[in-house]
């Protein structure tokens, strides 16, 4: 009895360690045998390559560290804007998809089943190559808003000038701080005397007064500057000033963004159809009013089915953002995967750091929800 | 009764219907040959109204139209069934109307994009004159994208192999009653084998006075086809394997099941094949070389078997505890009950996820350019680099997308018909 529970786990454990054995052995012998020494020292090293598009301060004096960290934040910058037009998209398109209304509800669901079936790869080359690549050069570009050009080589916007951001930006996590102990304070009177104080007006005048007052007492400045244009010689154009949005992130963004809607489109639908009429129903006799009955009593069922697989989307949103890698945006997989191994020749350690990278966003995610399925689930006795 | 919010331009219902129809599909009519002229013709017939305004004259003459013919129980069938579905509220005709105008402003341009302004002949870029697309660029290039750089007298090959398999695959239908037991076991193990021995000995060639045809010439749909076909069908046994041990509760067992799809399922992969294809040669003694396409259809294989595991496991969770109580009681040990008794219960349940699984395998084979292998995607990125051929990107992927297009929505219309079937059954 005992050995029918060892034998499989000595057998499982065995081919573990024999294939673990056996690769570690020949990448030992391999590495030897190139003159590379297995080690994380190269990090220290300067990277001496350029990266078109980055967020912090970087030239190729800089380390691979830091180039690291500059296709880490490039990762995360598409991420976040993807996860939030794809988070907004969705919700309209899977809300969409349920109306009373013929011809909306066959829009919504031309719109998923279209998009959901073109390989996201295709997507971005289309919009990259295709799309993209038919807008006008930079001396033709039409003025939009009065403000911001796109062309070809991207869009130039106004760029904000800020005197004393960090006073603003400390105000902002102040006014959240402040919004976070209103709404407890708000739970709990309503707990004790049954009151409903105005909670999301209050706390949506909170946010925005609170760091608008800075402005007045708090030194803070904000000026635009706009991109101007400039002739370099006969046929070249610039921009001067204002913000300029390379084409690979607003392909890529846009592609990420359409693609995953339709998945978060889905997941809406089922949240709201997974609400039985009863609730509904109910919520109504006992004098709720149509807002109240979203508001207290739908949404957070709804939610509950809604969001862990929409947060597996956001993981997929993600993961798939490392597709940057075809049209050359310098994210993770390009900067570190591409550019820097090819420099250094260290494959094991690089597609190792890269490959680490992910699995901690994509494990540390995975247990956030987790705990927040434990404890958004229906305790029941 | 009925309220409506403002009825100012409201007849009265009995008595003045018809006028109040008659105004209304004037005036939705009048907002939308507004908005064709504008479009079409560039002649404004409502110049004369303010600037601001006449931008939006469409969409207002059009809501103002159907609100004057928004009538309940007229009597009209055509009326009351339009009414009902896309005109219920002032706030639904507006969106209507939109939907309306962006169709009328989209369509025609994009049919003539596709069909009435394209060119469908000649056999160079100077045959391309209308401003349409130009799919003689498609079709010159066709076999490029159906066969990659597979040499076009040996093409009959690749052509024979398909037909081949799908001969045998379709041969798990016919097969009589007394077999049918086997059938999983022709699906899991004879039918890879085949297919292997197919493609190794007809596609690759080399032997029977075949030319050998190395796997870097291969590409383009075909190539798609026999990525997923492959990692499908040893993805599933592997996959199974790993639902069983992350069920298992010998520790070792389940923690290494766990730890591996846990792993693939947390990485990208593209970071995946970048492995397969720089980082795993160093795992290899000095001298060996696997072929490129073996190792890219491994390391999809391993990455689409954790998907298909996560499948599989929800397709056991589903099982009622009682089925496993059952097969216990008739003193079933480990291996006979899951054979006989968990898994053609659990794997019929989860067709549809699987179904789902394998589309998006295929959705992900483009990515295989990242080792240099070039399927249909790849190919149209090689194809439009052609000096003879610049500037028709546009064509390839729309092309491409269309295909896609086709493959994945049947299959994902199958899954779903599927899913239905087997939702009747229990």
């Amino acid at each position: 009895m005992k050995l029918k529970k060892i034998l499989p786990q000595l057998l499982t454990l065995l081919f573990i360690i024999l294939v673990f054995g056996f690769f570690t052995m020949n990448a030992q012998e391999n590495m030897g045998a190139r003159g590379l020494e297995f080690g994380f020292g190269f990090l220290k090293t300067q990277a001496s390559f350029d990266i078109q598009f980055s967020l912090i301060d970087y030239d190729g004096s800089h380390t691979y560290a830091r180039a690291y960290l500059v296709g880490l934040l490039n990762t995360l910058l598409v991420a976040f804007i993807g996860i939030i037009l794809a988070t907004l998209l969705g919700a309209v398109i899977g809300v969409a998809r349920l109306s009373p209304n013929y011809l909306i509800r066959k829009t919504a669901s031309f719109y998923i089943e279209f998009f959901r079936n073109i390989p996201l790869l295709l997507q971005i080359f289309f919009w990259y190559f295709a799309a993209l690549r038919a807008l006008p050069m930079l001396e033709d570009a039409p003025m939009l808003l009065n403000s911001s050009f796109m062309t070809i080589k991207g869009l130039y916007t106004p760029a904000p000038i800020w005197t004393n951001f960090d006073v603003f930006f400390t105000t902002i996590i102040a006014a959240m701080i402040i919004i976070f102990f209103f709404a407890r304070y708000a739970k709990k009177k309503q707990e004790q005397e049954g009151k409903r104080l105005p909670v999301f007006f209050i706390s949506l005048a909170i946010f925005i007064f609170l760091p608008l007052l800075t402005f007045l007492i708090g030194g803070v400045d904000l000026s635009w500057s706009y991109p101007v244009i400039r002739q370099m010689s006969q046929s070249s154009y610039t921009f001067d000033g204002g913000l300029k949005i390379p084409p690979e992130l607003i392909a890529l963004t846009l592609a990420l963004t359409l693609y995953t809607a339709t998945f978060i489109a889905e997941n809406v639908r089922a949240g709201i159809q997974g609400i039985g009429k009863g609730q509904k129903e109910a919520a109504a006799s006992i004098g709720l009013t149509p807002n109240q009955v979203l508001k207290l009593v739908i949404m957070p069922q709804a939610l509950r089915i809604i969001i862990p697989p929409t947060t597996n989307q956001y993981l997929n949103l993600t993961k798939n953002s490392s597709l940057a890698a075809a049209i050359a945006y310098p994210d993770l997989v390009l900067v570190f995967a591409g550019t820097a191994m090819m420099q250094t020749g260290r494959a094991i350690e690089i597609v190792g750091i890269t490959m680490a990278t992910y699995l901690t966003i994509s494990l540390g995610i995975s247990l956030l929800m987790n705990w927040y399925n434990k404890r958004i689930a229906i305790q029941e006795k | 009764m009925s309220i409506n919010k403002f009825n100012i331009l409201k007849f009265n219902h009995h008595k003045n219907r018809n006028i109040s129809l008659i105004l209304g599909v004037l005036f939705f009519s009048v907002g939308i040959i507004d908005f064709y002229l504008n479009n079409y013709f560039n002649t404004n017939i409502t110049s004369f109204l303010p600037r601001i305004i006449n931008f939006f004259t469409p969409l207002i003459f059009g809501v103002i139209g159907l609100h004057l013919i928004r009538i309940e129980f007229s009597g009209i069938k055509i009326l009351d069934s339009l009414n009902k579905n896309i005109n219920t509220t002032n706030f639904n005709a507006a969106l209507s109307v939109s939907i309306i105008l962006l169709i009328i402003f989209g369509l025609p341009p994009l049919l003539n994009w596709l069909i009435l302004d394209a060119n469908f002949t000649g056999d160079s870029k100077e045959a391309c004159t209308g401003g349409g697309a130009c799919w003689v660029y498609i079709k010159v290039w066709f076999n490029r994208f159906m066969y990659g750089m597979y040499p076009n007298a040996e093409q009959w090959r690749v052509n024979l192999t398909f037909i081949a398999v799908l001969v045998f695959m379709a041969a798990g239908f016919f097969t009589p009653t007394r077999l049918r037991n086997y059938l999983s076991l022709y699906y899991v193990l004879i039918l890879p084998i085949i297919s292997f021995i197919l493609i190794y000995f007809i596609v690759s060639g080399g032997s029977f006075g075949l030319v050998w045809v190395e796997t870097g010439a291969w590409g383009g749909l075909s190539l798609t086809f026999m990525v997923s076909f492959f990692s499908l069908i040893f993805c599933f046994p592997l996959g199974m394997m790993l639902a069983l041990g992350r069920r298992s509760n010998l520790p070792i067992v389940k923690y290494s099941s766990l730890s591996f799809i846990e792993f693939w399922r947390g990485v990208p992969l593209i970071t995946v094949l970048f492995m397969s294809a720089v980082m795993f040669p160093m795992f290899l003694p000095d001298g060996t070389y696997i072929d490129k396409l073996i190792r890219v259809v491994v390391a999809i294989t391993l990455f689409e078997a954790a998907y298909t595991a996560e499948v599989i496991r929800g397709g056991l969770q589903a099982l009622p505890r009682g089925q496993y109580d059952a097969a216990k009681s008739l003193g079933m040990g480990y291996w006979r009950m899951h054979v006989f008794v968990i898994l053609p219960q659990a794997l019929k349940l989860v067709i549809p996820g699987i179904a789902n699984t394998f589309l998006a395998l295929i959705k992900d084979t483009p990515l295989i350019f990242v080792v240099g292998l070039l399927e249909l995607v790849g190919m149209l990125n090689l194809a439009k680099t052609n000096p003879k051929w610049l500037g028709f990107s546009m064509e390839g992927y729309v092309f491409a997308g269309i295909i896609f297009w086709i493959i994945c929505y049947s299959m994902s219309k199958y899954s779903q018909n599927l899913e239905l079937k087997y939702k009747t059954d229990r």
